[in-house]
């Protein structure tokens, strides 16, 4: 469903992504792990044409898109079918929580309000924030704030969503509200890519594994060979290094 | 104070109150608006980096505000009428304080833009809004909540400095007082007078602007911790 071939990204003289490859069938759920700097955000926020990458193609919903040359019509259409989740949130600070789910709906897709809001209660309700429709984002915890930039990724029904490491600015007790969130959404089959600090997740919820480090990837495959049976060097130096202190970086 | 001078004030009081009303707050109010419109355009333009509209902007900018309010009323009025441009002189000063304010207001409100975190932006991409949708729906009105006290600022700087359409024979408020004082030579108590009427327009603003900031001030745009 989505394929990314050879995708090169520098900042400068540096080349945060050398060359990276990632596929991701419908239904599954791919962890992007890797020690910091290793270039998962970057390759999640060029996949979605947030920093434009330098090369490579990607192919998405039959779709063929050269990422130094793709049009905004393009971009647009990709973000269209797509959510994205951030590390800090970015809800829209003018906007209530229902209308934080519904502007999507209403002024990029022309859907009427009654429709969109049906639709907004809903996915609140899936978050199990049905009671904060009204609130606006400084009225909400961080927690319950990551959950409505949930909400607003799904309500627009997309083939696939993109998570930035969403509960790196979360305490523990807030991580676990949102990740509950998440394991319900792998439950229903909902195809996510998730770059991620959580070993926890990417053992028991996400059935693939992509681990990275300077800008390539070091190995891919299902999550149950790569925690039990590593094939690099590297990756087992980085499983051995987190069960030592059970966390990372 | 002799009762000639308490009758003088209670007598000019509404001649300077009427004019006040019919003529510089209209100004002020015509010429704000316009000067929102440019100032929202101008600031775009910027903060979008436009390529050669920018530099027009710049050069708009550079040159009102380096340029007396006084010089460019003149200008607009006087000067213009070698090119047999003549102006109603309030036209004339609505054209050069909607010109005016809009340089100085534009860069209150590109600082502004400049400070809604880039994620706001980026969520709406995300989201599928196009760059104008989301400028207009989140980005600009979290900006002009941002901007409001300086704008407000501007607004009530701005009425006062109506009273230079004087120069350019807009019967204004600062005119009717000149021409009263002119013909009974009470000039102190006069211009002290009309002073208070200015301080009293610039009170009911202030006012306004509380009531304007609490409504804005529903949501926050700055992260409460």
């Amino acid at each position: 469903m989505l394929e990314v071939h050879g995708i090169k990204k520098a900042f400068g003289s540096l080349e945060v992504l050398k060359g990276v490859d990632l596929e991701v069938h419908k239904g599954d759920v791919v962890a992007i792990l890797g020690p910091s700097g290793s270039g998962k955000t970057t390759l999640l926020r060029c996949i979605n044409f947030l920093e434009k990458a330098d090369g490579g193609t990607m192919t998405f919903d039959g779709e063929t898109y050269h990422f130094n040359r793709a049009t905004k019509k393009q971009m647009n259409a990709m973000r269209r079918k797509t959510g994205f989740v951030f590390q800090s949130y970015n809800l829209f600070l003018n906007k209530t929580a229902l209308q934080n789910v519904t502007e999507g709906l209403i002024v990029a897709r022309k859907m009427p309000k009654p429709q969109a809001e049906e639709i907004g209660r809903k996915a609140l309700e899936r978050v199990g924030l049905s009671d904060r429709c009204g609130y606006y984002p400084h009225q909400l915890s961080g927690g319950q704030q990551q959950r409505v930039a949930i909400a607003r990724a799904i309500a627009t029904n997309p083939d696939i969503i993109f998570f930035d490491e969403p509960t790196s600015a979360l305490d523990p007790e807030l991580t676990g509200e949102v990740l509950s969130v998440m394991r319900q959404l792998a439950n229903d089959g909902m195809t996510m890519l998730v770059v991620t600090h959580e070993m926890g997740f990417a053992r028991n919820v996400s059935n693939q594994v992509v681990f990275m480090e300077g800008g390539v990837v070091v190995e891919a495959g299902p999550s149950k060979e790569f925690f039990q049976a590593p094939k690099q060097e590297r990756t087992r130096a980085f499983l051995r290094m987190i069960e030592q202190h059970g966390i990372y970086n | 104070m002799d009762t000639r001078i308490l009758e003088l004030l209670i007598d000019s009081f509404p001649k300077l109150l009427i004019p006040g009303l019919t003529m510089t707050i209209p100004l002020t109010v015509v010429s704000f608006c316009f000067a929102m419109v440019i100032a929202v355009v101008v600031a775009m333009v910027q903060f979008a980096h436009v390529r050669f509209l920018q530099q027009i902007c710049r050069f708009y900018i550079w040159f009102v505000r380096g340029t007396p309010l006084l010089v460019q009323l003149f200008v607009v009025f006087y000067g213009l009428t070698d090119f047999n441009i003549i102006l109603e002189p309030f036209v004339a000063a609505v054209i050069v304080f909607s010109l005016n304010e809009g340089a100085y207001a534009a860069e209150a409100i590109r600082g502004a833009l400049e400070s809604v975190p880039a994620g706001q932006m980026e969520a709406g991409y995300c989201v599928g809004m196009t760059y104008l949708q989301t400028m207009r729906r989140i980005v600009l009105p979290q900006a002009l909540r941002t901007a409001f006290p300086s704008l407000m600022n501007s607004l009530i700087s701005m009425l006062k400095d109506t009273s230079l359409a004087s120069t350019i024979t807009v019967a204004e408020m600062f005119m009717a007082t000149q021409r009263i004082a002119g013909r009974t030579f009470e000039y102190m108590p006069l211009y002290l007078e009309v002073a208070f009427i200015y301080l009293l327009f610039s009170t009911i603003m202030t006012k306004l602007q509380r009531i304007g900031e609490k409504k804005l001030g529903a949501y926050q745009t700055k992260e409460v911790g």
